[in-house]
Parts: structure tokens; sequence; C-alpha cells
């Protein structure tokens, strides 16, 4: 394994995930009929909205924002479950939106996988623990063998940190921290470089939520894996990202290296949304109530979305959408930032 | 009557909750005491199945057979109440405890609009007119942060986004000016930013009210600025009490420590986390002695034998038998 991981290194210049302009518009208008009788046209959810970000080899791209921002859509149209409705996913080279055959996506599928975030529900209750580690080897053929398929069970279960006897046991018999352990083992089975973390730990309390935290670490060390990984938690996202971006309502704000996220927020949603962070240290102080809440995704704001929530919009934000500006390293898109009318932040 | 004005709005002494199955007694919450004075917010943090949500539900009593309460006191204001047969904790339920759920979608009805819920909760406990009623549930309305209540109030719960259901469920539960109100996961349903709003107005009302307040979450960053005091709460029993800061800045019980320290922050690099390892024991299998004992890294062989009762040391009580030989240690010194 530790050759793989050289292996990777080697290849590190050109980075292993390419999103441009992606975007998934969902109709959700009503049926014909009651369009037809009762006047009213068809309306668009715009779930994503033309994001562009790319994750290096090795790295761990993380997602952040508020309910109903689109990050888990961003998630699946990655992976592939979804098609997107403009835009381009390139995957090692290869761009999957592009690949409409199960038979084209195969040779992709099995190098990227995911993990969800409720384990109660993404484990078969009717299948032994063995069998839905051993799915993806036996769905891609990788080992013929049977009595190999049950070995690498064995050294799955062992790389998530339990034992091999537990391949017999059924997923009812396992506390949500270790079923996250085995839908990891899940994902790891078909040898994939890139893992696509759907909210893996916001089902588990806070002691497992560290040990799963942990184990996602090392095995990326180990394995060389590539995460994008989808969170509402500023703070786990600080923990476990390389680079974060900030998603408000389909759009990209602002993307930025973890530690300049935090330290020097741009967009005033970042700053937000950091200000709202509940802090152990502050006890008894309080916390900056943030006015407002998110608009309709079917029917969002004018111009910036964030407008009727910003301290800072004016005019302009209000009519013209701000396109993403460069930063030293990272992107934000704020007509404030642009204008350089930001004031500096003062932390509470 | 003499010492009433000593006593704490709640206490609840050596609680304990059983529930029956074909294959035994399962002791879910097991002698917990604590009180709760007036004007002061006691967060109850723990793991899932720690106890916290079935030691709230049992002070308003909406312990869901067959749960019972099989030994212990639960005192309101010197008043026993967990004795009381149904109709006179009905009273009190409302009238002077009020509950905040989790779930905001699932505490209203989805049939009723919200003005007629809160309507007919105040007549329940009042004898104000229906116009009076709706003249409070307006006011109430108005004083959780709804904008334009004239209008809101005729609406169904699914015309409010979950912020503000939640505050429709926190103006239920002041209908009636309580003196205790329990808040099982108020926050836990929310995004950070209404997370904030909603904290900061239960904050508010607390003060206003002068309603003393048990908060039940799992989440420590919400404790650190609402609570006053913290309890934790670790296999049905109380691992510690005490001060806010104290228990969060000066961790005496091994649990609590590695709770802390597993706990992601921003602005503080770690290159992992504080793990605890495996996981809290079931019901069934909660081993003798203290129940952390298994998984406690300072582990000895008293532990394993005897269950340690709480201790005062410095501001907190602890459960920890490291701390009893502490006490003698110093003692013997002195």
């Amino acid at each position: 394994m530790a050759d793989a991981a050289l292996a990777r290194q080697d290849t590190q210049a050109a980075p292993l995930l390419q999103v441009r302009g992606l975007a998934k518009y969902f109709d959700v208008s009503p049926p014909f009929i009651t369009r037809a009788l009762q006047g009213g046209g068809r309306s668009i959810l715009r779930a994503v909205d033309g994001i562009d970000f790319e994750i290096a080899r090795g790295k761990t791209f993380s997602l952040v924002g508020e309910s109903g921002c689109g990050k888990s859509t961003v998630a699946r149209l990655v992976v592939g479950l979804y098609t997107p409705t403009k835009g381009q996913v390139e995957f090692d080279g290869v761009n999957i939106a592009n690949l409409t055959s199960r038979k084209a996506m195969e040779p992709v599928r099995k190098r990227m996988q995911m993990i969800f975030q409720d384990p109660y529900a993404s484990l078969n209750p009717r299948w032994r623990v063995v069998d839905i580690i051993a799915e993806p080897i036996r769905t891609h053929r990788l080992i013929e063998d049977n009595r190999a398929v049950l070995r690498r069970v064995g050294e799955l279960l062992e790389q998530v940190r339990l034992s091999p006897r537990d391949g017999e046991k059924f997923p009812h018999e396992f506390s949500g921290g270790q079923r996250q352990r085995i839908s990891i083992a899940r994902a790891l089975a078909s040898n994939p470089e890139f893992l696509v973390c759907d909210e893996p730990t916001s089902a588990l309390d806070v002691s497992v939520q560290a040990q799963i935290l942990n184990l996602m670490k090392d095995l990326q060390r180990e394995l060389g894996l590539t995460y994008l990984f989808i969170s509402h938690d500023l703070a786990v996202v600080y923990h476990i990202s390389d680079y974060v971006g900030v998603m408000y309502l389909g759009r990209l704000v602002e993307w930025a290296p973890a530690r300049q996220l935090f330290h020097k927020p741009q967009h005033p949603y970042t700053r937000m949304l950091l200000d709202a962070i509940p802090d152990l240290e502050m006890t008894g102080r309080p916390r900056q109530a943030v006015a407002g809440e998110v608009p309709s995704p079917i029917s969002p704001p004018s111009g910036c979305h964030f407008h009727p929530r910003c301290p800072f919009a004016n005019e302009r934000c209000r009519t013209e959408t701000p396109k993403p500006i460069g930063l030293p390293m990272g992107q934000v898109a704020c007509h404030a930032v642009e204008e350089g009318r930001m004031p500096e932040r003062v932390r509470a | 009557m003499a010492n009433r004005k000593n006593r704490a709005l709640l206490e609840v002494r050596n609680l304990r909750i059983e529930f029956p199955t074909r294959r035994g007694t399962l002791v879910a919450v097991d002698g917990v005491s604590f009180d709760i004075d007036e004007g002061e917010v006691l967060g109850v943090v723990g793991e899932s199945g720690a106890g916290k949500s079935l030691t709230g539900a049992s002070i308003i009593g909406l312990l869901e057979p067959p749960g019972r309460i099989s030994d212990g006191e639960i005192y309101l204001d010197g008043r026993r109440i967990d004795n009381l047969p149904y109709e006179e904790m009905r009273r009190i339920r409302g009238h002077e405890i009020g509950m905040v759920f989790q779930d905001p979608l699932t505490s209203l009805n989805p049939l009723y609009t919200v003005g007629r819920q809160l309507t007919e909760t105040i007549q329940t406990h009042t004898d104000l007119s229906e116009q009076a009623a709706r003249k409070r549930a307006m006011e109430l309305l108005g004083e959780v942060g709804i904008p334009s209540p004239k209008v809101r109030i005729d609406q169904y719960p699914h015309q409010f986004s979950g912020g503000m259901r939640q505050r429709v469920v926190i103006a239920l539960a002041l209908c009636v000016n309580p003196r205790l109100i329990i808040a099982d996961e108020p926050t836990t349903a929310l995004d950070v930013s209404i997370q904030a709003q909603i904290i900061t107005l239960l904050k508010r009302l607390c003060r206003e009210h002068g309603a003393a307040v048990m908060l039940i979450t799992h989440d420590m960053g919400v404790i650190a600025e609402t609570a006053n005091r913290v309890a934790v709460m670790y296999a049905g029993r109380l691992a510690e009490i005490g001060p806010v800061d104290e228990v969060i800045k000066r961790a005496k019980h091994p649990y609590t420590h590695g709770l802390m320290g597993s706990i992601p922050k921003v602005g503080y690099d770690a290159k992992r986390l504080v793990q605890i390892e495996g996981s809290m024991p079931r019901l069934t299998e909660i081993p003798t002695g203290c129940a952390f004992n298994p998984r406690c890294p300072k582990v000895f062989a008293r532990c394993s034998t005897d269950r340690p009762d709480l201790i005062s040391v410095e501001r907190s009580e602890v459960a920890c038998w490291l701390y009893d030989n502490m006490m003698e240690r110093t003692g013997s010194d002195g």
C-alpha cells in the first residue's frame, strides 16, 4: 500500500478532480394540467448554479453551508449519481459528465466511492457485514476466488479497526460508530483513490465522531486518498480539511486553504458563519446573532443571493451577480471585497 | 415552611428510572440528584443513551410506559411532583413547567393554525376569554421575534421555516409563564446561524421571565455560552456536575476530560483528536463499580468493584475514585 501512496505522489501536479461551471437544475413545477388550469409557468430550482473548484491528489476539500445550499447535490454530481445540467466534472482527465452509459462509467466508478450520512440507512439490514463489504469487489469482479474475497474483507475490517470475525454479524449488532466504520470498509473495498463523504459524522456522538475523524485521517495518510468532505459543522471542517469552499444557495461564494479561510475570511457570509459558531472559550458571552434566514432557492434574491442578509450590500449587489475574483490562494465572489469596501474583521 | 426560601426551585433526589423487559429490568437512569435554582440554566450533556432526555421527561411527567420512576423524589418549589395523579400533573405541566422539544415539526399540530394552538394552550391554563387569549398569543409571537405576528398567527406550521417553527414552540412553552422550562435539544435540528438566534432568544426570555431552564443537549458549544452549571451524564449516572467554566476548562472526571478533547475546535490545530476507546455500554451490560471503568485511561482496582458517589472537588462534584484517594492523601498530609 505504501508503494501506491508513493506512486500517487509523483503525479501530484495535476488535480485529481476538476469541476468547471457545474450546474444542476431541478424542475419542480406543478403538473402540466395544474399549470394549464391555474396558469403560472414552470419553476426551476437551481440547486447548484455554476461552481468551479479543484481538488489536488491526497488532499481534502470540504464544502460547508446551511441546509439547502446544494452541498449534497454537488457530492452526488461528482460521483455521477446525477447528470449535470451544465458544466464539467473532470476526474483524472476524464470528463464524467459525458459518460452517459453504465459501461463507459464503470472504469471510473470503482476509483471513486461515497460514504453517506446515516449509517442506519446505508447498510442493508438483511445482509451480513461480510457480504456488504464484499459487494463492490464482486460487482466489479476485482477478485474472482471466493476465499480471496473473504480474506480481503478481513483485511478491510482490520483496516477500519474492527475484527475480521465481525463479518459474520448483521448491521443491527453494531453501534452507530461501528456501522460508519463498516461503510468506510465498503467504500475502500474497490481500492478507490477518491472518497466523497457526505456528512459522515453528523449522526454520531462527539466521542465517536472523534474516532471516525481520526480513522479517516489515518486512512488518508496510509492509502493516499483524496476526500471531498461535505459538512455543516465548521469545527469538523477546520480539523479535517486542506481546502474549504463555502456554498450559499447553489453558488460557491468563497474557497481558500482551510487556515486562511478561518483566519482571514473574505466573504461576508463566511464571516457570518464563523461568528455563529458556539465557542467553548466564551462561556457566558453572547454570540453574534445573525439576522434573517436562507431564502427559498426556487426564487433566490437577484444579484448576489446573499444581499438581503448582508450588512455591506449596495445597489450593485442587488442587481449584478458577483464574479469570482482570485485571492493569493483561493477565490471569493463579492462586490464589496472587489471594491475594497469591506472593513477589517473584528473578532467578537 | 421556614426553610422554604433556601430550597432550590427544582430538586431531583436519587432518581432511578427502570424499564421492565422480558429479559430483566433495565436501569436507564440510576441515582441521579441535582438542583436548579430560580433563573438558573443547568446544561445536561452526554452521549445518546446516557439518560438525559429520560431525566427531563420524568420531571415533566411524560415518561413513556413501560418506563417508570422506581425510586427517588422530584420536588418543584418544595412540593413533591413525581407521584401526583394524572390530572394534577397535567395542571403543573404547561402551568409551571414548559417544554421545548428537539423537532419543531413534530411538536406542532400540522392541521391547526399556530394561533389556534397558542390560544388553546393559554385558555387551558388561564381563564382568559377567547379574544384576550388571542391578543396574548400575538404578544407572545412578537416576543419570540416572529415578524408581523398579526399575519403569522393565522398561518399553519408548514408555512414557517425551521427556525421560525422553533420560535413558535418556545412561545407555546412560555404561554403561561412557567417557572421551569425543560428544553430537550432545542437547536439540534437547526443550522448554525439559526441556532445562534434561538439560543440568544432562549437566554433573553429566561432572564426576563426569571424562569429556570434545564437545557438538554449533546452540543458542548451551546452549553458553554448558555448554561450556568453543567451536569455530565454517562450510562444513566451523573459523572460530574459543576459551574460551566470549571467543567469545561478544568474537567475532573476522565470521561468529561475525554469528551472535551474529542470536540474539534476552530483555530486549534491538532493532528489527532483525543479519542475515548470503545463506546458507551448497553443498558444490559453496565459494568460493576464505575460505569466508565472499561474505557477509563486512569482505571485502578477499586473502580471495577465499588461504585463512586459524587464527591466535592474544588467547585465541582465528581463521581470518581481518583479524587477520593486524593482527599485521603491531602488529609493525611495535613
